[in-house]
């Protein structure tokens, strides 16, 4: 198959799952025990109210009708109205996205860049002290929940040494708290990814040929060993850059940072279901459109993947 | 023995010790005491009271008995659920196995703490929804795994000898399937019993979990965490208690990797 087409059907599979995703999450309002109506005004609602939001909200109509309702309205960018705010949906998720992917990028860069250095460093040192030392704190560090290093960052380094601002709000800096909490377990786990890596590379008997050749150290570390080493590093690093999403809900909340994941917990507890259901939906399709530009990408770095299958 | 693999059983086994033998009276649990509020440690409660004056040491107990409680429920379900579809999907194929797939794809397409989040967060809080959501999330992991281990044991030349006797696909999969994949689903499961205690703390830290005045790690991190300044030893000693639990599934998940790793190797060899 040629590559042009596998990225296609890639891309197709990509589209069908969104759209499968779209209808579990229009069932969102559905799920809601009960008459979501009832649960969203309160037992003590007025008949009245109650038949004009059931109205409003187009949950008198049969779910065909609800369903394809709901695609159109998305396609045109509405994405529902919020009964907290007062407000179309769009333009507050729309501010909330670009804090969200902020922070997720912090925390990427930190987690790239630490986790693969850290891990060829332990590799090539391995089974030497500094490798071991590495290898049991990456260990702790992916069995510490982001709640926890969060408020612990904060003691040491917000409240004690007063370095670091805590809230969103205090310039470029307070991205700085967050983005280690939410990466620090990704920083393990690439480190750990890349150590196996490396070490498995290093293996390989096309090394023991080159360095028979006489190859420099350096020129074969940057020319074979990195090349074949880091490409499953950078497919798992890109299918976690989806969970970082996930993991940016609950970070969020720690640190009162005003996107997608504060939105979800707030919305929540307002009973702001079309905030939910929209937020929820933003996450989750950019979370396909990541898994889908990383596997196309490990595609462009390695030609023997076959997309398709 | 290996150092760390002594201090590894030790700690187990302290762990154990502590849940199992330590007061199982929830009087105590809830019991509000307004002179202590915040007490640090001291030689009378070792681990200091919260913000209403209960003592932190019995809570946190009874929030690792209950993350455990969690556990074991969650993994049952999932795991026992997640295991016959994987291994019918990978035994039957065709049309079934290509349904199963795209089902486990569009599961994969969320983050699964979100999922969990969302669910949990619609149907309200309480014990029920979170096994049920933490539920709905884990199977998909144990699905995966037993129909990718399955799709290797299919090919064996014992499986191809049952199917031609005529064996009941039943007893294929209890007597010649599962005892293969055993190994590789073990490691699954420990793998996942440290995400289901994080989850479920997650949950609870966020408000939408076990709700009070039941003790959960989550929300006694989260109380915790609003007394940062003043009492900084409530969230680290639970957030430690919590971390240790995770550290330590962690550890035997990994030396159980290496062990079968091992055995793998040598029966090649």
């Amino acid at each position: 198959m040629g590559k042009l087409e596998s990225v296609f059907t890639r891309v197709i599979t990509a589209f069908i799952v969104t759209i499968c995703v779209v209808t579990i999450v229009f069932f969102f309002i559905h799920l809601i025990p009960g008459d979501p109506i009832v649960a969203i005004l309160g037992e003590q609602a007025g008949l009245q109210d109650v038949e004009k939001l059931r109205t409003q909200l187009g949950l008198d109509l049969p779910l065909a009708s609800q369903w394809i309702q709901f695609i159109t309205d998305l396609v045109v960018g509405d994405l529902g109205f919020s009964f907290y705010y007062h407000a179309p949906v769009a333009p507050i998720i729309a501010k909330s996205t670009v804090m969200t992917f902020y922070l997720a990028g912090a925390a990427f860069i930190i987690a790239a860049s630490v986790g693969i250095s850290l891990g060829i460093v332990a590799a090539l040192y391995q089974e030497k002290v500094w490798d071991r030392l590495a290898v049991f704190v990456a260990l702790v560090s992916m069995s510490i929940p982001n709640f926890v290093f969060g408020p612990i960052l904060i003691i040491i380094f917000a409240v004690k040494l007063q370095w670091l601002p805590i809230g969103a709000s205090e310039g470029v800096l307070s991205i700085v708290l967050p983005a280690l909490a939410l990466g620090l377990s990704l920083a393990a786990l690439t480190m750990r990814m890349t150590r196996a890596s490396v070490i498995e590379v290093l293996r390989e008997p096309y090394i023991l040929a080159i360095r028979a050749k006489g190859l420099s150290q350096s020129r074969i570390m940057l020319a074979h060993v990195f090349r074949n080493a880091l490409l499953p590093v950078v497919t798992t690093l890109g299918l976690q850059l989806g969970l970082l999403l996930g993991g940016a809900v609950i970070t969020e909340a720690i640190f009162s940072w005003p996107g997608l994941g504060s939105l979800v917990i707030e919305s929540i507890s307002r009973r702001d279901y079309p905030m939910v259901q929209a937020s929820v939906l933003v996450i989750a399709v950019s979370y396909i459109i990541i898994n889908m530009l990383t596997d196309i990408l490990y595609k462009v770095l390695d030609p023997r993947v076959d997309l398709g299958s | 023995m290996k150092k760390s693999t002594f201090v590894l059983i030790f700690s187990m086994v302290l762990w154990s010790v502590v849940l199992i033998f330590s007061s199982w009276d929830q009087s105590v649990l809830n019991t509000i005491d307004l002179e202590k509020i915040l007490m640090p440690p001291s030689s009378e409660s070792l681990f200091g009271s919260d913000d209403l004056g209960r003592s932190i040491g019995p809570r946190i107990v009874s929030g690792a008995r209950l993350s455990l409680f969690v556990v074991i429920i969650v993994l049952t379900i999932t795991s026992v659920f997640g295991t016959i579809i994987g291994i019918l999907s990978g035994l039957v194929g065709g049309k079934f196995d290509s349904i199963v797939m795209r089902v486990i794809d569009i599961f994969l397409a969320f983050p699964g703490i979100l999922l969990a989040i969302s669910l949990a967060g619609i149907l309200g809080g309480g014990l029920h929804n979170v096994v049920l959501a933490l539920s709905a999330v884990g199977w998909v992991g144990f699905a995966r795994l037993s129909r990718a281990q399955t799709l290797r044991v299919k090919q064996l030349d014992h499986v191809l000898v049952a199917q031609l006797l005529g064996t009941t696909t039943p007893k294929i999969i209890i007597l010649h399937v599962l005892p293969l994949i055993v190994s590789p689903m073990l490691v699954e499961l420990t793998y996942s019993a440290a995400s289901v205690i994080l989850s479920e703390a997650g949950l609870s830290f966020l408000g939408i979990g076990v709700s009070s005045p039941t003790a959960s790690l989550g929300s006694m991190v989260r109380d915790g965490s609003f007394y940062l300044m003043t009492a900084p030893h409530y969230v680290i000693l639970t957030g430690m208690a919590l971390m240790s639990l995770v550290f330590l599934i962690n550890v035997a998940g990994d030396r159980l990797q290496e062990k079968l790793a091992e055995g793998y190797s040598r029966n090649i060899n």
